[in-house]
């Protein structure tokens, strides 16, 4: 049995009733091509993918939403680009409406430079999408009073950064993440900051439920190679997790016993 | 009569439904209740003057001159 079975029949990620054998959750954004895309996509073993709503256009050739739904990958719309919870809410009945999904990813951005997420119109839309039968996933600042405050809102799963969408910097606040995920009773998924697998493992030890991200994978040299990277740090993190770590120590600890050695005059 | 469709001005045939537009815009044929009949997904959402049209409405929601369509689909992102 190998790492990956042993994850997708014992230990499946369970949100909103629906079970996913991989905890890694993809974005689609950042990808040169629709088919290195779905090669990536493929290498990395995600069952369920983010993607954006736009203006539809006859030009664009090949379908995202087709090639999702040809390899049985779940489709999660996002709100990207939404800056006051009035566009986010009707960003996502339009998704609603387009994909046939009540899952939102939202986002609701404070400005283009920073893309942090806007505290106050997070929870108003939140609060909006929920009362509309929305399954909520709330993407969010690493702030775990905010964290609770979705959950309490409803949210389906609560979303927090690791660092800015797009800078790779990792996770800046593993302390705030651990704080996140041991008062939570929804599942807890590292969204956005993420740079290369060792982030991910990290993420899944801290005890998060699952890792989001897009641009680590479609923007990396090899992204078939970094996908399959994810794949695998997203099992060991869990595993590892899941074994328990040593403590940490301030001083050596041999691990040979020092008795019945020779004696050497 | 003439509408906007994704911020362009656009002219289409006097008494066109929406799904009239969304016809002429993807090339598929849809059923009665909005579904492709092509048996694929069309994936595409319709709101009319900032309100979502539900699939279902779209062949009984006649369009107006100077209405504002929007229609998107699922793109790359997040």
């Amino acid at each position: 049995m190998t790492t990956t079975s042993i994850q997708t029949q014992n230990d499946p990620l369970v949100i909103d009733g629906v079970g996913f054998g991989s905890r890694l959750i993809m974005g689609t954004g950042g990808a040169p091509s629709l088919d290195g895309l779905g090669a990536a996509l493929i290498a990395s073993g995600t069952e369920l993918t983010t993607v954006a709503m736009r203006r539809y256009s006859p030009a664009e050739t090949g379908s995202l939403f087709q090639l999702l739904l040809d390899n049985g990958i779940r489709v999660l719309p996002n709100t990207a680009g939404c800056f006051t919870a009035k566009d986010a809410v009707l960003t996502a009945e339009l998704a609603r409406e387009a994909l046939e999904t009540n899952w939102v990813k939202l986002e609701v951005i404070a400005d283009e430079h920073t893309l942090l997420p806007d505290a106050v119109e997070l929870v108003d839309a939140t609060e909006q999408l929920v009362n509309r039968g929305f399954k909520v996933f709330a993407y969010t600042n690493d702030d775990p009073v905010l964290a609770l405050r979705l959950e309490n809102l409803g949210a389906t799963a609560v979303m927090p950064l690791g660092a800015p969408i797009g800078t790779g910097l990792g996770i800046l606040n593993p302390h705030n993440i651990e704080l996140i995920v041991s008062r939570a009773s929804v599942p807890v998924v590292l969204d956005a900051g993420i740079g290369t697998a060792s982030d991910a493992a990290l993420a899944m030890e801290l005890g998060c439920d699952a890792v989001l991200l897009a641009t680590a994978v479609t923007r990396a040299q090899n992204p078939v190679q970094m996908g399959e990277a994810f794949k695998h740090a997203v099992v060991a993190g869990r595993l590892a997790k899941q074994a328990g770590r040593i403590p940490r120590r301030e001083h050596a600890l041999a691990s040979s016993a020092m008795e019945g050695r020779a004696e050497f005059l | 009569m003439n509408i906007k469709l994704n911020g362009d001005h656009r002219s289409i045939g006097d008494g066109a439904s929406v799904t009239t537009l969304v016809t002429e815009l993807t090339g598929r044929g849809l059923d009665a209740s909005g579904q492709a009949t092509d048996g694929r997904k069309i994936g595409v959402a319709v709101a009319r003057n900032a309100e979502v049209v539900p699939r279902s409405q779209w062949a009984a929601t006649a369009l107006a001159e100077g209405d504002e369509l929007e229609i998107v689909t699922a793109v790359q992102g997040g």
